[in-house]
């Protein structure tokens, strides 16, 4: 009976540790958010964000970071459109139109399971020195370009998954019809069209966030983005930047602008969480 | 009739060929960072690189062995960490957690994933560095200003709780329910019927999951920076400064342009970064496709 009693005790253990563990990985995430709140709020100002860095900015002068704010949202906006526009298609031709379970098919999806991967750090390497063996110059264009390559295994893979879940039937009968197959991936489309969007959130969630792709290919700069061809500041890289300097001021500043980054993620999250509950509804 | 056909052909040349872009492009990453690195590897042999200790671009030493271990001991102290709690966390979602905490944990679990690597940087200086310097350090008696590989590992571990919950809890839901009904009958508890049956038979899987969190710890490049001291030394302990080679790609880039062989040093890095994350995740993915075909 002791026996019985200690199996049964060890059990108990078992499942209070597997708690704790379930406990303090979501509560990680709360005390992530929690310390860029605590620590952010007391800095934001309508200023920071509504203002370009004014003459000694670094040294914990006037102005805001709207230019890193604008600089992130047309880097992101502008690859997250050119990786839909490339990734989309890919995983419509690997799921319509090859023949399905074709080596074709089987080894271009790994690849870019695989390729989901590679670290941004690694694009942004061989971008840079791409970009000076052309002879361009760190610009918004090279971050664009960047963070293009970095997203559309995201969008690829996202779209890939859901037309996975498209029931087998709705496509034979499409094709019983006689449908060519850009109708049946019309149709196919249409059916995961809130997928799609979600698809999208995410990669424009991960082009903003990231640092290492932009911080060799896009620079930095204290004016407004004008131009393609010019450096353009990014949220990430202002962050960056800003924490690492030994100015309290403007240390101060970085929590804010962690803080309005953080605030861009849980919205594109939110938007994400609610079209994935419309998905689960969605019928044609 | 023939309009709808021609269209149809169009469409499927045209996104053949942004799928034979994309690969192009891939491969062109690839070359290129092959025959960037060739310099380097005419300069000095493939061995000598790996285990020198030496880094110092000017005098043309190029050791790579300090990032190296570097990047090993911030991956080997998240792994610590996070190995055992995702595997906790993951089992408790399966087989005790009721759908509804199931529903709530897995999304705030993606929420983790979706949050951008500089803000894990940003809470590893604001919490973890004064954390380690001002509360652990003392209690083992190491004097130390907390950025550490230790503060690295603690980051790296976080972040890659989400990649590895996610799919350990894929892995675990593939598991029949007349293993574990066996193995209750027979009077097993239900920690019993987990330990010795449930992760014995999702060991690949969970194995896969962990070499996807290894590989995603091992580019990340911008929280690491931030919190483990960028000295470029063979750490000794947990509480000593690392420099991992993500790092040394993100802040020597700009100038290596004067200094010869300096620009083939850190494509060769970005190459064996590029090599050692892709061999990973082939196997992993590899894998798990295996096991989602078979369940």
């Amino acid at each position: 009976m002791s026996n019985v009693n200690k199996r049964l005790f060890k059990e108990k253990i078992a499942k209070v540790a597997m708690q704790v563990s379930g406990i303090t990985i979501t509560g990680s995430l709360f005390f992530i958010i929690g310390t860029i709140l605590y620590k952010g709020i007391p800095y934001l100002s309508w200023d920071i964000i509504s203002q370009v860095p004014k003459g000694g900015f670094y040294m914990g002068k006037e102005g805001g970071i709207l230019n890193a704010i604008l600089g992130s949202l047309y880097l992101a906006t502008s690859s997250t459109i050119l990786a839909t526009l490339l990734g989309v298609p890919i995983s419509v031709f690997l799921n319509v139109y090859v023949k399905s379970g074709s080596f074709l098919e089987r080894s271009c999806k790994l690849l870019f399971d695989v390729l989901f991967g590679i670290p941004s750090i690694v694009y942004g390497a061989i971008a840079f020195s791409i970009m000076v063996w052309v002879g361009i110059r760190a610009s918004l264009l090279g971050g664009i370009i960047t963070i293009t390559l970095l997203t559309i295994p995201i969008v690829v893979r996202t779209i890939d998954e859901l037309l996975r879940t498209i029931p087998i039937d709705l496509k034979h009968v499409t094709f019983s019809l006689g449908a060519t197959r850009w109708e049946t991936a019309k149709i196919c489309l249409k059916y995961i069209k809130p997928g799609v969007f979600t698809a999208i959130l995410l990669a424009f969630g991960r082009a903003i966030g990231d640092v290492a792709g932009v911080l060799l290919t896009t620079g930095f700069s204290d004016n407004l983005p004008k131009y393609i061809d010019e450096p353009a500041a990014t949220l990430p890289l202002a962050i960056f930047f800003q924490l690492s300097s030994p100015i309290p001021e403007v240390q101060g500043r970085a929590y804010a602008s962690a803080l309005v980054l953080t605030f861009i993620i849980l919205v594109i999250v939110i938007c994400t969480h609610l079209l994935a509950s419309k998905q689960r509804k969605h019928k044609i | 009739m023939s309009w709808r056909l021609l269209k149809d052909k169009l469409i499927r040349q045209s996104f053949a060929a942004i799928l034979i872009l994309s690969l192009v492009v891939i491969a062109v990453i690839l070359i290129g960072l092959g025959l960037k690195s060739i310099p380097l590897l005419r300069a000095e042999d493939l061995g000598t690189i790996l285990t020198e200790s030496v880094w110092s671009p000017l005098n043309g030493s190029f050791g790579f062995f300090p990032f190296i271990m570097g990047t090993v001991w911030v991956t080997f102290i998240s792994l610590i960490i996070a190995v055992p709690l995702c595997i906790l966390a993951s089992t408790y979602l399966v087989e005790y957690a009721d759908d509804a905490l199931r529903k709530m944990v897995l999304p705030l679990v993606n929420v983790l994933a979706a949050i951008p690597p500089v803000l894990y940087g940003v809470w590893g200086v604001l919490f973890v560095v004064p954390f380690l310097s001002e509360y652990i350090a003392p209690i083992v008696g190491a004097e130390t200003t907390g950025y550490t590989v230790f503060a690295g590992g603690i980051v790296l571990a976080v972040m890659i709780f989400p990649i590895m919950v996610s799919i350990m809890v894929e892995v675990l839901q593939t598991i029949p329910y007349e293993l574990k009904a066996a193995s209750l009958s027979l009077g097993a508890t239900k920690w019993e019927t987990i330990v010795k049956v449930i992760l014995v038979k999702s060991r690949p899987g969970l194995v896969a999951a962990v070499v996807l969190g290894i590989s995603r710890a091992f580019g990340e490049t911008i929280a690491v920076l931030m919190v483990c001291g960028n000295i470029p030394q063979v750490p000794k302990s947990f509480f000593d400064a690392g420099y991992p080679l993500p790092a040394l790609i993100a802040n020597n880039f700009g100038e290596m342009m004067s200094i010869p062989l300096y620009d083939s040093a850190l494509m060769f890095a970005a190459l064996l970064l590029f090599t050692l994350i892709f061999g990973f995740n082939l196997i992993s993915r590899i894998i798990l496709n295996r096991l989602e075909g078979k369940a």
